[in-house]
């Protein structure tokens, strides 16, 4: 059984999880991924300005505060960003440093001067503490989660648009900047809700790590975003289960921690974005490609077509070194294409029947492709990543019908 | 007070602006690379990422004052920024994500392993603010007979470092900050620079991180760099006015602490952030006011000379009887696009000595007027006549463009087209150009 207090921290962090999940997507997908980081940063002096004003530390009136300077400060990110020869980093760090070392000035202040001067409310939203969070503290990230998931579904297909071609959509005649505008403010909203938890400089993190997850398994915004706010609940959740059985280890940094090992884990092996993944399809193709090359040169070689003939001769053919030839022709003789002749004529190799038919193919569709590029040049740029013997399906049929008939003309295809 | 202890406060006002001036100068100059390179970001990153690095330096050595933290945070901050790289090239994550989600997680993890280290560390919450000026001149070390902060030796070898490593690599680096790919294709290994610099931020950055607290890292970082990108054109000046900015924020933040009791390090932030505000309304190049004022000037000469056209062009259609009797206040305003310049216009004119009043608030040109008047259109129809000689342009699609033109034709371009064009008597329309030698005989 899970004690009261966990059970409520519980609840807050998989809700902050699964609510900065779900915004931080439009914020990664826009290039904004460290605008989070400038709003926490911003947020501080108007935190302070708050307590000040109110006179005591309540909740409302302080992260009020702190949305109105963190959005202030992302106004000053865009003025000059808009109208001045200062580019978009420079912006985000000065904006960033300043408004922090603002609010700092103010918090030694508010330690030195103010009456009742416990700093010790503010000094939290530094570093966060999600462990003493209340029920009126989740009452209120639950409310701000709700308003991003019913946002998010009445204005997908309007934050989709901005989103991905924030110019196409205002030509469309979408009003952009405010879509823009609402999507800045939910992003606003939600660092500021996460600020008391994860603190300033752990937000950022709140907000990215599940959408970058996310990113990897899926190239569908539904998906992302659905994948994003599970991802950021999991994290939250896992990661305040982690810190409440090692009494001591603050939850906020360990949702971090939870979610950085789940990126390192979605990185390495997403399904087709992940790194292992890449890495094996680029193996295979270049395996496949080497194949290739060498049928084509053993069919050239091959005249008539079950004679044999040398490794050396392939080996200039191929322009391969010794080593990679010899574990490409392993490879195909363990594919069947391709045998050694036998003892009685050493380092001679001749195609087998099946090679034989797969060769004619790689030779047909290179000589094909040949032709092609040569009489429609223009077009080499859209297929160049494509697969040698997959002409068939690249080309329409009345093309490699017209090829064809080019190349019996010119007698170099039987 | 006693002689002895208001040289202690002097000494220590002394020491605590040297410590602070120096850890500024050391970042400010490293700055200006990072803005360039549009990497200003790649120092918050590092500067956060640093964390597990200072955690681990302590763990070695057992104690705040050691070089193993300041090996241990370097090393730590170059493999943040080397992991930044690897994310965003190897794994294909946006480059402001990949940094984000690497000095965040290295972050959390530096505050996971500093607890575990134990609460009896002195790396407490102030000291990663605002780091420890007021303290410098308490550990002290003998230098030649002086007693000079530790702080100052550290920051004093990092910045030595840093002015030998720019005077060194002066040309690479500024090969590297302009045009990597020049670089790269020159010969230049563009990656070892980076990372060469990469090694020097990482110094600067541990070394300030000790002295002024980590966001103040940041803020001179960028802040000095940006301002001097605002008041110059050129790496050397850009530099100069970083280290302007860095040492008068040293100065004016121990003031301005002293006056305010704000902290030294925020208000080094402030002071620095002022004098970035004022670069950015006043620089004389790139400032927002003398560009405004740059505009306004423009503006004004373009509705004071067509206002000089349309007194001209009255004048010549009515056959030179407006000369006495002049034209309505209200056709100059009209004339000049009305609004608060076109008022202004009639006054600036009439101070210039180009038109003269007339009874009823009615205007007419002067001599000078008319001589100035005369030169505009000029540029007004020769350009008409340019455009007609060389575009298959319809008539009424002359004048639109001649009358943005004008404005911008100077006495030599003028020439150049008149010659250009055979000293033309008149324009497409007919119009008499005023000036040439022929226009006059005909007239």
């Amino acid at each position: 059984m899970i004690p009261y207090n966990t059970a409520i921290v519980l609840a807050g962090t998989s809700l902050l999880g699964a609510g900065s999940g779900l915004i931080g997507t439009f914020a990664l997908l826009r290039g904004r991924a460290l605008l989070g980081d400038t709003l926490a940063h911003a947020a501080l002096p108007g935190l302070c300005l708050g307590f000040l004003v109110w006179g005591e530390r309540s909740l409302p009136v302080m992260l009020f505060g702190g949305l109105v300077s963190g959005i202030a400060g992302i106004a000053v990110v865009v003025f000059l960003r808009r109208f001045t020869r200062i580019k978009d980093d420079a912006a985000l760090g000065i904006v960033l440093s300043l408004f922090f070392g603002a609010g700092l000035a103010l918090l030694k202040y508010i330690q030195t001067h103010a009456v009742g001067g416990s700093r010790a409310g503010i000094d939290h939203y530094i570093f966060g503490s999600a462990a003493g969070m209340i029920a009126s503290d989740v009452k209120l990230i639950a409310a701000v989660a709700g308003v991003s998931l019913v946002s998010v579904l009445l204005l997908y297909k309007e934050f989709r648009l901005v989103t991905f071609d924030a110019g196409f959509a205002r030509v469309q005649g979408w009003p952009a900047s405010l879509i823009d505008f609402l999507l800045m403010l939910l992003v606003s909203i939600t660092v500021i809700i996460a600020l008391p938890a994860a603190g300033v400089v752990l937000t950022a993190a709140l907000l990215i790590l599940p959408a970058v997850a996310a990113r990897f398994w899926t190239e569908w915004l539904g998906a992302m975003l659905i994948l994003s706010a599970l991802f950021g609940a999991v994290i939250g959740a896992a990661g305040t289960l982690a810190s409440a059985r090692n009494a001591g280890i603050p939850t906020g940094p360990m949702i971090v921690l939870v979610g950085a090992g789940l990126f390192l884990l979605t990185m390495l092996f997403a399904r087709r974005r992940g790194v292992i993944a890449r890495a094996l399809a680029e193996r295979r193709s270049r395996r496949r490609m080497g194949e290739q090359k060498l049928l084509l040169a053993a069919h050239k070689l091959a005249s008539p077509a079950s004679s044999s003939f040398a490794f050396d001769a392939l080996l200039s053919r191929t322009a391969a070194s010794p080593q990679r030839l010899r574990s490409l022709l392993r490879r195909a003789e363990l594919a069947g294409l391709m045998e050694p002749v036998g003892p009685e004529k050493p380092g001679e190799w001749r195609l087998t029947e099946s090679g034989l038919r797969r060769a004619a193919g790689v030779t047909r569709a290179h000589l094909l492709w040949k032709r092609f590029f040569a009489d429609y040049p223009n077009s080499v740029s859209l297929f160049a990543d494509l697969d040698l013997e997959q002409i068939d399906r690249h080309l329409s049929s009345e093309m490699v019908a017209e090829l064809e008939a080019k190349l019996r003309a010119a007698g170099e295809l039987s | 007070m006693t002689a002895a202890s208001l040289f202690d406060d002097v000494g220590q006002a002394f020491w605590t602006i040297a410590v602070a001036a120096t850890a500024n100068l050391a970042c400010a100059l490293l700055g200006c690379y990072l803005l360039l390179r549009r990497m200003s970001l790649l120092g918050d990153a590092v500067s956060h990422a640093v964390l597990p690095g200072v955690v681990v330096g302590f763990w070695i050595s057992g104690s705040t004052s050691s070089g193993w933290i300041f090996v241990a945070a370097v090393a730590v901050g170059l493999v943040a920024s080397f992991l930044i790289q690897l994310l965003h090239g190897f794994a294909q994550v946006a480059e402001d994500a990949s940094m984000g989600v690497v000095f965040t997680s290295l972050f959390a993890l530096g505050v996971v392993m500093l607890v575990q280290v134990g609460p009896h560390v002195d790396l407490d919450v102030d000291c990663v603010l605002y780091g420890l000026l007021e303290y410098v001149s308490v550990d002290t070390r003998p230098v030649f007979g002086l007693e000079v902060p530790r702080a100052m030796l550290s920051l004093a070898v990092v910045l030595g470092g840093t002015l030998l490593f720019i005077s060194l690599l002066w040309k690479e680096l500024k090969l590297v900050s302009f045009d990597p790919r020049l670089a790269t294709s020159m010969g230049l290994h563009a990656t070892l620079v980076h990372y060469l610099l990469m090694v020097m931020v990482a110094l600067a950055i541990v070394a300030g991180f000790y002295a002024v607290g980590s966001v103040l890292v940041i803020a001179m970082l960028v802040v000095p760099a940006a301002t001097g990108h605002l008041l110059s054109d050129r790496l050397a000046g850009m530099m100069a006015w970083a280290a302007v900015v860095a040492v008068s924020s040293a100065v004016l933040g121990y003031a301005g602490d002293l006056r305010f009791d704000t902290g030294m390090a925020p208000m080094m932030a402030i002071v620095a952030g002022a004098e970035f505000a004022a670069a950015l309304c006043f620089s004389p190049r790139h400032g927002l006011v003398s560009r405004a004022m740059h505009r306004l000037g423009l503006a004004l000469r373009i509705v004071t000379e067509d206002v000089l056209a349309m007194l001209y062009r009255t004048d010549e259609s009515h056959e030179r009887e407006t000369a006495e009797k002049g034209v309505s206040r209200r056709r100059c305003l009209a004339a000049a696009g009305g609004g608060m310049l076109a008022r202004l216009s009639l006054p600036l004119l009439w101070w210039r000595g180009d038109i003269r009043w007339l009874p009823e608030g009615r205007v007419a040109l002067t001599a000078g007027g008319r001589k100035a008047a005369e030169s505009l259109v000029r540029s007004h129809r020769l350009w008409e006549a340019y455009l007609g000689e060389n575009f298959e342009l319809p008539l009424d699609h002359l004048h639109e463009s001649a009358e943005r033109f004008e404005h911008f034709i100077g006495p030599a371009l003028r020439e150049e087209l008149a010659s250009e064009l055979q000293q033309p008597g008149r324009d497409p329309h007919g119009k008499t150009i005023p000036g040439s030698a022929h226009g006059e005989r005909e007239a």
